[in-house]
């Protein structure tokens, strides 16, 4: 089997395999073990009930929504209570109620955002108003 | 053509709306002025293409040999290894479309499968159906369809309905070009015996007398010498050519047509007389006395066979190069297959202009020079007196010819002649000329009269154009530099843009060209009257 | 006939997976094993078809001239359309590759009775090629960050870039928008120039139902339906490892679109897609116009059955003689 202009063919197709493989390369030899969001702040050890303002799995996919929503009715509409499903209320704040039980922002919050890929700096964008937590490193 | 409705009625039914059937399931018409008379066996058998018989296209029976799907078959995948371009174009189009109204035979005709994607999908569906899996599995779903008798006889219809001109190449994405599908195509119907008269016989006679037209060589000395005397009847001039001389320093080859037929032969006496004034060391050749090359539309193996002339031919006479005189596909063949199909030129020089000194640095392999590059250059270095005024009956315009256009990317070296050689030079509007240029709608060998409503159907992009600086410019010379098309645009002018004449650019040369020991001129080559001599007596009048 | 074809088989392909995940939870089918082997048939398959193009030689140099030829040293050459060199060469192509050059000339025919014909601007099919190209690769940049830890700057760079509308939660992609746009207005304009319908295949409403299901599942779990990115990551982490698990807790869509995007892969190497490849090999664009310069070689060059001279004048000598045209042999 003959190949013509082998040369520019087979360049081509290394870079074609080579930019499609790139996943393979970056991540070889490379263990990447999935975030692991730490729970366990003093004020959420101290729960009995360790449950968030939605259930784990509307907080997790939706609290984007919930903190835009909540910046929404505060700083637009001067609400400043959130009740929840089950009848408990919240005061709608990221500083003084989200960042109370999860003090760990670079244990936590960080954790998945920079998996995700978030981490730009600008998303996601609540750092660029509030102040990040001082944490004990 | 008496058989080809007046121009206002063949446009009237056409629009470009597709029939309600789908393309597969509507079988081909043949009316009569769109399909071409078959070739002669006897042409066939003179150069020893298959299946030699007398049939016609409107026959039900064909007399396809025997196992024709198994040439077809075996052609096809000899032809798929062969030619990437052609396997590249059966598997990569993705129907954008592009193509569609970019087709002369298209806009002329309104036949959706003369849209170019759709004159390739005719070659592709069958490809698909026994050369890819998806369309062995899917079958029509996939595009693929069987090989039947009723395919070849679209084949045929469509496939000597493109004239291999390349403007839907220009546009598409990937450069499919048409022409590569319809070369081949047209490749496998000969396999099985299926050519048109007007292709098999130049090429019957191209291979045994070295012309088109089969002008014998002491007939071919003849009628050159005729000119000799028509240009000194005009020009007081003699001139005297040579033929099949040894030692020249250049051969001179130029398509049969313009020693032959009007108005190309006017086009020849502006050579002679050129050659003549600048004491060019040349001669003709009866061998090698045809530029054109019917070949190229019959296979890649037949054009090779003819153009083997011309090398063979300047190696006997030891000439030091080639120069090539106006023609279309004959440049072709020329730019993109010559030096591949039968060089290396090796026994000849590197051209070099005698006159100028000029280097053609772009001819160093090949070995040829057009003649029109090699006149701007003469322009270009003052070498010539040219009296513009000569021309100043004329409102030109000019056409480029597909093959010279988006083959070589020839467009300022004939323009740059004619705004040398005449006064009043308008170009038609830029979607039209250049590497857009239009087909005159008659070429690869589909300039046969049979086929007269097709040619003016085709051509209808062209006049149409023309009409466009007849109207705005009053031009009334459309120049070329194609044999071809000085023979099939005199009748698409003189249907569509009557008023309008046909001239070689070399014709225009002749007429400006000042020569020394000339009497005062007072017709062009023609006989027409300069402007301002109409009332001069004239005995040649 | 092909429109119904094309779109009950995208459906059926959204069925399988729904079904496949949801009541029969294959989820490691449709989440490992098929995009695994679809990757496999995207690479190979890909690489077949470059390699069978390849095996085919070039014999002829038969560039599409679109420009002046070099010529003169006083004639300006257009060296994008009608190169003469290899870098020139390399211009044009990249011209065609990445702004569609050929698309961009594009016009539209108008034809009136009279006859009169006209040309018309008609860049949209070029706008709408453009806009779907790029936008389908930056989309697949964006996915990067599903498959590389730690996430590279230059996907963090296109992902600010094609957000920077800041609009909405999470932020708006343009190219999601372009995207939908583009595969829609390609549909739509196959659909309604009769031309194009007349012309278009099973094969060419069949990727764009594809692209438009992948476009769409993708567009709801992103802005409206919500996925729990940190399980796809892991998935997806997974396979770019090597060492594939499927989490718990991703929803169906996903598993959809995972779906699509392998019938994509695996189907591209075998279809009209392969313009990717073929682009880059097509003879009438990737060759200089120098064939008069430089002998191009024909590699199954052969020869052929001439009429030589010899026999020419064998023919005519008598004739040649008499009108007095020099003969070899008296």
């Amino acid at each position: 089997m003959k190949i013509y202009d082998a040369r520019y063919v087979l360049i081509g197709l290394a870079i074609f395999v080579g930019l499609f493989t790139i996943p393979f390369w970056y991540n070889m030899g490379r263990a990447v073990p999935p975030p692991d969001p730490k729970l366990d702040t003093p004020v959420i050890q101290q729960m009995a009930v360790k449950q968030c303002v939605l259930p784990l799995a509307e907080i997790r996919t939706g609290h984007m929504q919930l903190l835009n929503d909540w910046r929404t009715w505060v700083v637009r509409d001067g609400l400043r209570t959130y009740v929840a499903a089950d009848g408990k209320t919240y005061n709608m704040s990221l500083q003084n109620t989200c960042m109370d039980c999860h003090s760990n922002k670079t244990q936590f919050c960080d954790q998945c955002h920079i998996y995700a890929g978030l981490e730009a700096g600008t998303v996601p964008y609540c750092w660029t108003c509030h102040i990040a937590p001082k944490e004990n490193q | 053509m008496a058989s080809v409705p007046k121009a206002n009625e063949l446009i009237a039914g056409t629009d470009h709306k597709p029939p309600k059937t789908g393309w597969m399931d509507t079988p081909v018409e043949f009316r009569p002025g769109t399909w071409c008379y078959s070739g002669k066996s006897k042409n066939l058998e003179v150069v020893g293409l298959p299946n030699p018989r007398e049939w016609s296209p409107i026959d039900d029976d064909w007399k396809l040999p025997e196992n024709w799907k198994e040439i077809i078959f075996e052609g096809l995948r000899e032809r798929i290894h062969k030619y990437r371009s052609f396997q590249l174009f059966m598997d990569i189009c993705v129907r954008c479309g592009a193509c569609a109204d970019k087709c002369h035979f298209f806009i002329g005709s309104g036949d959706p499968k003369n849209m170019p994607v759709l004159r390739a999908e005719l070659l592709r569906s069958v490809y698909r159906k026994d050369f890819t899996l998806a369309g062995k599995i899917l079958g029509k779903m996939a595009g693929a369809r069987e090989l039947t008798e009723d395919v070849v006889k679209e084949w045929f219809f469509y496939f000597f309905q493109c004239t291999e001109c390349r403007r839907c190449s220009v546009f598409c994405p990937y450069g499919i070009d048409t022409a590569e599908i319809t070369i081949i195509g047209r490749e496998l119907l000969n396999l099985l015996g299926l050519n048109i008269d007007w292709i098999t016989a130049p090429v019957a006679n191209c291979y045994m007398t070295g012309n088109h037209l089969g002008i014998q060589p002491h007939a071919f000395k003849d009628m050159i010498e005729f000119f000799v005397e028509e240009i000194e009847e005009v020009t007081g001039v003699k001139i005297e050519p040579t033929f099949n001389r040894k030692g020249a320093e250049i051969l001179f080859i130029t398509p049969s047509g313009d020693v032959f037929a009007d108005p190309g032969t006017y086009t020849l006496m502006g050579y002679l007389m050129l050659f003549h004034e600048i004491g060019l060391d040349y001669t003709w050749s009866t061998y090698a006395s045809e530029g054109g090359n019917f070949g190229l539309f019959t296979s890649h193996e037949m054009m090779k066979r003819l153009n083997s002339k011309m090398y063979a031919e300047a190696k006997r006479l030891g000439v030091k190069w080639i120069l090539g005189g106006e023609c279309g596909h004959m440049w072709r063949v020329i730019n993109q297959y010559m030096d591949t199909m039968n060089g290396p030129a090796d026994f000849l020089e590197e051209p070099v202009s005698p006159i100028t000194g000029t280097k053609f640095e772009n001819a160093k392999s090949t070995k040829m020079v057009h003649l029109v590059e090699f006149t701007a250059d003469l322009i270009k270095h003052g070498k010539l007196k040219l009296d513009k005024s000569r021309n100043d009956h004329l409102k030109v315009t000019f056409h480029d010819s597909c093959n010279p256009a988006r083959a070589m990317g020839f467009f300022e070296e004939p323009r740059y002649v004619l705004n040398n050689v005449c006064n009043h030079f308008y170009d038609m509007p830029p979607n039209t000329i250049r590497e857009q240029t239009f087909c005159c709608g008659s070429g690869s060998g589909l300039n046969t009269d049979e086929y007269m409503e097709m040619r003016m159907r085709g051509g209808l992009p062209r006049a149409n154009a023309v009409k466009h600086v007849h109207e705005q410019h009053g031009v009334n010379m459309l120049s070329c530099i194609c044999a071809i098309d000085r023979a099939v645009l005199p009748p698409l002018m003189n249907y569509w843009v009557p008023g309008v004449d046909v001239t070689g650019v070399h014709e225009l040369v002749g007429n400006a060209l000042v020569m020394e020991g000339e009497h005062e001129r007072t017709t062009d080559l023609r006989g027409e009257p300069l402007e301002g001599m109409e009332d001069s007596d004239n005995e040649d009048l | 006939m092909g429109i119904k074809f094309s779109l009950l088989a995208v459906l059926a392909l959204v069925l399988v997976a729904f079904l496949g995940v949801e009541a029969i939870g294959m989820n490691y089918l449709f989440g490992v094993l098929v995009p695994y082997l679809a990757f496999f048939l995207f690479l190979t398959g890909f690489i077949y078809r470059i390699l069978k193009w390849a095996r085919a030689p070039v014999p002829f140099r038969i560039p599409t001239t679109s420009g002046q030829q070099k010529s003169f040293s006083w004639v300006k050459q257009n060296k994008l359309d009608n190169p003469s060199t290899k870098l020139a060469t390399v211009g044009r192509m990249a011209l065609e590759v990445l702004l569609f050059r050929s698309l961009f000339k594009n016009t539209k025919m108008e034809f009136r009775q009279g006859p009169k014909i006209s040309y018309q601007w008609e860049k949209w099919l070029w706008l709408a090629g453009l806009a779907f190209h790029y936008s389908f690769f930056i989309i697949v940049v964006r996915h990067l960050r599903f498959f590389m830890e730690p996430v590279p700057g230059f996907v963090h760079l296109t992902e600010s870039l094609d957000g920077f509308l800041q609009l909405g939660l999470p932020g708006l992609y343009i190219t999601d928008l372009l995207f939908l746009a583009a595969v829609t207005y390609l549909f739509i304009r196959r659909v309604v120039i009769p031309q194009m319908r007349y012309i278009s295949l099973p094969a060419d409403y069949f990727p764009l139902f594809l692209l438009f299901g992948l476009g769409v599942t993708g567009v709801l779990m992103r802005y409206f339906t919500k996925v729990d990115i940190v399980k796809v990551k892991e998935l997806a982490m997974g396979l770019a490892t090597l060492h594939p698990t499927v989490p718990e807790g991703i929803g169906v869509l996903f598993f959809i679109h995972l779906f699509l995007v392998s019938t994509l892969m695996a189907y591209f190497p075998f279809s009209k897609l392969m313009h990717l490849g073929g682009v880059f090999l097509s003879p009438t664009r990737n060759l200089p116009n120098d064939s008069r310069i430089r002998r191009h070689i024909n590699p199954w060059n052969y020869p052929v059955k001439v009429h030589t001279y010899e026999e020419y004048e064998d023919d005519f000598r008598e004739k040649m003689i008499e009108a007095g045209l020099p003969v070899e042999k008296e």
